[in-house]
């Protein structure tokens, strides 16, 4: 197991390598000086001299390049062109909304979809089947910001369930009412499509030898399924889960902005808007060390859940 | 001639043998037909736009601000006074023409990339299926929206972002069949002919492989077609006042707490079409792997 995980982690730093270069191209191949665009049309030369040389865009390319790596991995990511405040500041007072709303749906998404999922493969071919593969079609069907939008209608316009904008947090019903609506609407998309992994992952298993032997020596059938299918059907499911973060990343970006939530996705938007490259330069080494992450500890998950892998 | 001889010859080619197949596929789950017809109907709609939009989509009336449905305003209208039915037939025309161009782009590339992969093996093969790995893991809808912020909210750009994120999966698809065709006898026959890699690649494996990258991209369309829209949500759509599905809905979501309805009907369209598209691909890949049967 250990010379599997050593082996992850140097894909993983090789892989965040690359993903900064992308992104130091990436930032760079904006037409025309970016200087000009922050600046303006009107703006004088002295003044974009000047800021070129704050931002450094009047050393040589690869200069720029290695001092952009030495700074993202040292933390230090620039000042925003707004605010004039740290980047990795601006990130970090907003990352926890980010990371609280990404737990509680992929907490949501697995346990509505995995559950459906096995329901959907004992069932195979009869009413449940037929009812879940509809309903997580539909569910893949919608574009996060609709699904939002429609959560909103109904449960905060005409029910008045829950409140427009959620700004209090003081008291645990508070907490909840404000991450409740954007948590199910992640979540419920994400539980369509852990349903439909689950389920074929279940079909594949249950065909097995194994499942078999089991029924034959008189296993109790709720055994079978939760104890010895499932067990073997996750190897499948967590690699999904752990894939699925890049999908959830974005959609919450979405759900951030309908439900007006603070986080990253209010953040790369106000950057977006403003043009504000060096906030958007840190917001995707964020991204990048999140989706590393991640997939180093859906590397570990694979060990935890199937024995096996710690020979391989 | 006995008849048992006659029985045993090959049947007689068919004169449409891609025909036959394709509605054979389409036959193994008929839900299949229901998603091709929704699209084909969409599809319709939007080529027809000129003619069957009741109003001109961006003529604004005054007297007929943010109304439900009266007269000949058969959706209502919006804040500027412009009717929802003929903005959402024109705005079909934007979400398939972006959809349809980013699919098609990606399938190209991305299967060229994949089969290239897949052909060559070996170091080649690892180190462009890690890169296209990479971009998978990075969010695409992220890298979609710095990338129309970067080049700016034109419809070519859109195009280009969308196709570039969707490119490593088709990459992906392509490359596994690929490999499996590659050793096939009748390309060894081919080698042993004298073709070239390139004539092998494109008049050998492609044609095989075919099949399951057409099926991947009704998929990546219906997702193509939700990326759009999100990019047009937040404000990186092609440029108003050109009327876009995602665009109604950032308009009508500025107005959600006194006019819900206005983003209703945007919300319901694109719906249908990505739903459309997905039972339809869903279907097709059971006939192509029953063995994925439900799988995503």
């Amino acid at each position: 197991m250990g010379a599997f995980l050593v082996k992850r982690m140097l894909f993983a730093v090789v892989t965040l390598f690359a993903v900064l270069t992308l992104v130091f191209i990436v930032i760079r191949i904006v037409p025309g000086d970016p200087a000009q665009v922050i600046l303006g049309d009107q703006a004088d030369a002295t003044a974009i001299a000047a800021l070129q040389a704050r931002l450094g865009l009047d050393r040589p390319i690869w200069e720029q390049y290695v001092s952009f790596l030495t700074g993202a991995i040292r933390g230090d990511w620039g000042v925003s062109l707004v605010t004039g405040r740290p980047v990795i500041r601006e990130i970090l007072d907003v990352l926890p909304w980010t990371l609280e709303l990404t737990a509680v749906s992929m907490v949501l998404g697995t346990g509505i979809g995995v559950p459906l999922g096995v329901w959907a493969a004992i069932n195979r071919n009869r009413m449940p089947d037929y009812v879940t593969r509809i309903g997580s079609l539909i569910g893949l069907s919608f574009p996060p910001f609709v699904s939002a939008i429609l959560l909103l209608i109904i449960f905060s316009l005409a029910l008045r369930w829950f409140p427009v904008i959620s700004g209090n947090r003081a008291t645990p019903w508070a907490w909840f009412q404000s991450i409740m609506l954007p948590a199910l609407n992640l979540g419920l998309i994400m539980a369509a499509y852990i349903t439909r992994v689950t389920r074929s992952a279940m079909l594949e298993v249950m065909q097995e030898d194994y499942v078999r032997t089991a029924r034959a020596k008189g296993v109790p059938w709720t055994v079978i399924v939760w104890r010895h299918a499932l067990r073997n059907a996750l190897i499948p499911i967590v690699t999904i889960v752990g894939l699925y973060l890049g999908i959830l990343i974005g959609n919450s970006v979405l759900t951030e902005i309908v439900f007006n939530r603070p986080g990253l996705g209010k953040l790369i938007i106000g950057a977006l808007n403003q043009r504000d490259y060096m906030m958007l330069q840190g917001m995707m080494v964020i991204y990048t060390l999140i989706v590393v992450v991640v997939n180093v500890l859906t590397d570990l998950t694979y060990a935890l859940v199937d024995p096996r892998v710690k020979l391989s | 001639m006995s008849l048992s001889v006659y029985n045993a010859l090959p049947a007689a080619p068919r004169r449409w043998p891609w025909l036959h197949n394709t509605v054979k596929a389409f036959n193994a789950n008929k839900t299949s037909w229901l998603g091709l017809v929704i699209f084909l109907l969409v599809t319709l709609l939007a080529l027809l736009a000129p003619w069957i939009s009741p109003h001109d989509p961006l003529e604004q009336n005054v007297f007929a601000k943010l109304k439900a449905p009266f007269e000949n305003y058969y959706l209502g209208t919006d804040y500027y006074g412009r009717d929802i039915l003929s903005r959402l037939l024109y705005g079909a025309q934007i979400s398939l023409v972006i959809g349809i161009a980013s699919t098609v782009l990606a399938l190209v590339l991305g299967s060229m990339i994949g089969i290239l992969a897949g052909w060559y093996g070996g170091r080649f093969d690892i180190i462009v299926m890690q890169t296209m790995d990479m971009l998978l893991a990075f969010p695409s809808l992220i890298l979609g929206l710095i990338l129309v912020a970067m080049l700016g909210p034109s419809m070519t750009n859109i195009i280009l972002a969308i196709a570039l994120t969707s490119i490593p999966s088709f990459a992906r698809i392509a490359r596994a069949p690929t490999i499996s065709v590659k050793q096939r006898e009748f390309i060894d026959a081919g080698r042993a002919l004298g073709f070239s890699d390139a004539r092998l690649m494109a008049g050998h494996v492609l044609p095989n492989i075919f099949p399951e990258i057409l099926v991947m991209g009704s998929m990546w369309l219906a997702n193509a077609i939700r990326t759009e829209a999100s990019l047009a949500f937040i404000g990186l759509g092609v440029k108003p006042p050109i009327p876009t599905w995602g665009g109604m809905i950032r308009e009508g979501f500025e107005n959600i707490l006194d006019s819900y309805w206005l983003v209703l009907s945007p919300s319901i369209a694109i719906l249908v079409v990505v739903f459309g598209l997905n039972i339809l691909g869903d279907g097709l890949r059971d006939a192509i792997d029953p063995k994925l049967k439900g799988e995503r």
